[in-house]
């Protein structure tokens, strides 16, 4: 079996807390990532950014909507996920568009957490 | 800054950004330059004079600066050799071969980059204001009403998501550029219509922001040539605004359309209007609803006196736009352009039809315009109450003078 582990928190809390706190995080998250690298589960994993650089793509009656944040409606459930490479906001939100659910569900794009 | 400097600040501020944008990839730093470029200009100008072209002028300037900037901080982080730097900074900020004088379609890059579907349209107008109107921080929060703090944070985030979202520099191509068009339209529409009735707050308009959204669809009909959306949109907002002298009195209280003095229209915008709606109609197709509602306006702006209105082709005029674009708003103006027409009894039916549907429980104009088919039929109870419904829901104060002084003549 493959399962997909998300993470949720609460990002108004996790940026007003300290920075050694912070790094003690990441160093948390480092350790982790390296033992389940070493015990084989390890497939693939992405720190995200912000829930506000979040872009959301719907299709309804043939047109698009592109929309600021990520408004998945309350009725909707996350169902599925693909990870592109595109050269920028555009390129991917026209990528977005093309995803059959984007048709009847939204498809949000967000970045992958670019490492300084 | 001198008072000069001042004026090319307002012209050129936005155009030299937008190149500046473009040559080193990043706003922060663009703006920065600017800043820098303006300050070496109020040093220079006053003994060596102008320049030729004052915006090549400040962009090669503020390129300079740009690279000064990048190098200072190289050299405090002191992290990589001095070659090493040079070559970073040579590759982030590209060339400006001389005669590279593209401004145009770096404002184009500006302007949909600002107007961006992916920034929520708070943002947009705030984007608007503060990086191509060349507006300061605490002038662009006055025009919201906001802190200082409030908005300068709106700004950093805006920016922030342009930079961590991947928003291009770029001009849509062809298969994106209509709706791209559309939203950027809106947000000018937006920023027009703060200043033309603010939403709340003291006074009834803030002729700084409709001057504003009007120089801005002025260059983009220049930039973007033969749209009909854009002239039409250009159109009603000269219209519009061409009344503003005749709107308020002196005591800042609302004159309506019918006790206007016409004199006070503002007889050449009104021309340059009328000359653009005629354009924009013409223009094959579904007409734009900006390009309706400009012919809407331009009707009224042609109508010497009150009542030598075309108030049936008014009418009419707001069917088609009902059609175009189905809103309760236009309903309520239709209604009372039928009224106009075939009398209040007519148009009180509609608008009861129109508060029996609801979606606009908080608009005060709605009662408002109850109120008035109420007085002009005799029924006078009624109209008290439709004016006390349309005085609990207004939040201008303006308004609410007006409002008071109908309710005041309903119970005399």
């Amino acid at each position: 079996m493959q399962y997909l582990l998300l993470i949720y928190s609460n990002e108004a809390e996790f940026s007003a807390l300290p920075e050694a706190e912070l790094r003690a995080i990441s160093e948390d998250y480092g350790a982790f990532t390296q033992s389940i690298i070493a015990s084989g589960a390890f497939k693939a994993g992405d720190r995200l950014e912000w829930a506000s650089m979040a872009t959301t793509v719907r299709v309804r009656d043939g047109k698009t909507s592109i929309t600021d944040g990520p408004f998945a409606e309350t009725r909707e459930q996350l169902g599925g996920y693909y990870m592109i490479e595109a050269k920028d906001l555009d390129e991917a939100t026209a990528i977005a568009v093309r995803v059959p659910g984007a048709k009847y569900g939204s498809i949000e794009v967000r970045p992958i957490f670019a490492m300084p | 800054m001198s008072g000069d400097l001042d004026q090319v600040w307002r012209l050129e501020a936005g155009r030299v950004l937008a190149t500046l944008i473009r040559l080193t990839g990043d706003f922060d730093l663009a703006e920065e330059a600017l800043q820098d470029a303006f300050a070496a200009a109020a040093e220079q100008w006053p003994c060596r004079g102008p320049p030729a072209s004052t915006t090549a002028w400040l962009v090669g300037v503020g390129r300079r600066k740009a690279i000064d900037r990048l190098r200072r901080r190289s050299l405090i982080s002191r992290k990589q050799p001095d070659l090493e730097i040079e070559a970073a900074i040579e590759r982030q900020i590209a060339p400006w071969p001389e005669g590279d004088e593209a401004f145009g379609d770096d404002m184009l890059r500006l302007i949909f980059t600002c107007c961006h579907p992916a920034l929520g349209l708070d943002a947009q107008v705030a984007l608007i204001l503060n990086t191509l109107c060349g507006l300061s921080v605490e002038a662009t929060a006055r025009a919201f009403l906001a802190h200082k703090e409030t908005m300068a944070q709106r700004l950093v985030r805006a920016k922030r998501k342009i930079r961590l979202a991947g928003i291009p520099y770029e001009t849509p191509g062809p298969d994106r550029l209509e709706e791209r068009v559309e939203g950027v339209l809106a947000a000018i529409y937006l920023v027009f219509n703060e200043g033309y009735a603010a939403s709340s707050g003291p006074d009834l308009m803030r002729a700084d922001l409709c001057r504003e959204a009007i120089r801005l669809a002025r260059l983009l009909a220049d930039l973007l040539p033969g749209r009909a959306a854009i002239e039409g949109l250009l159109a009603l907002m000269l219209l519009h605004d061409s009344r503003r002298l005749a709107r308020v009195s002196a005591e800042g209280d609302i004159i309506l359309l019918e006790d206007q003095d016409r004199g006070l229209w503002d007889q050449a915008q009104i021309s340059e209007g009328l000359a653009l709606v005629d354009r924009a109609l013409r223009v094959p197709g579904y007409p734009s609803p900006y390009a309706v509602q400009a012919a809407i306006a331009a009707l009224h702006a042609r109508a010497r006196r009150h009542d030598a209105t075309d108030w049936r082709q008014i009418a009419g005029l707001y069917e088609v736009l009902a059609r175009l674009l189905p809103s309760p708003v236009v309903e309520l103006n239709r209604a009372i352009a039928i009224s106009m027409v075939d009398g209040p009894a007519r148009a009180l039916a509609l608008l009861d039809a129109l508060t029996a549907r609801g979606g606009l429980d908080l608009y005060h104009l709605l009662p408002a315009a109850r109120a008035e088919m109420l007085s002009r039929l005799g029924r006078r109870e009624e109209a008290i109450d439709a004016c006390r419904a349309a005085l609990a829901a207004v939040r201008l104060e303006p308004e609410r003078r007006l409002l008071t002084r109908r309710l005041a003549a309903l119970s005399d």
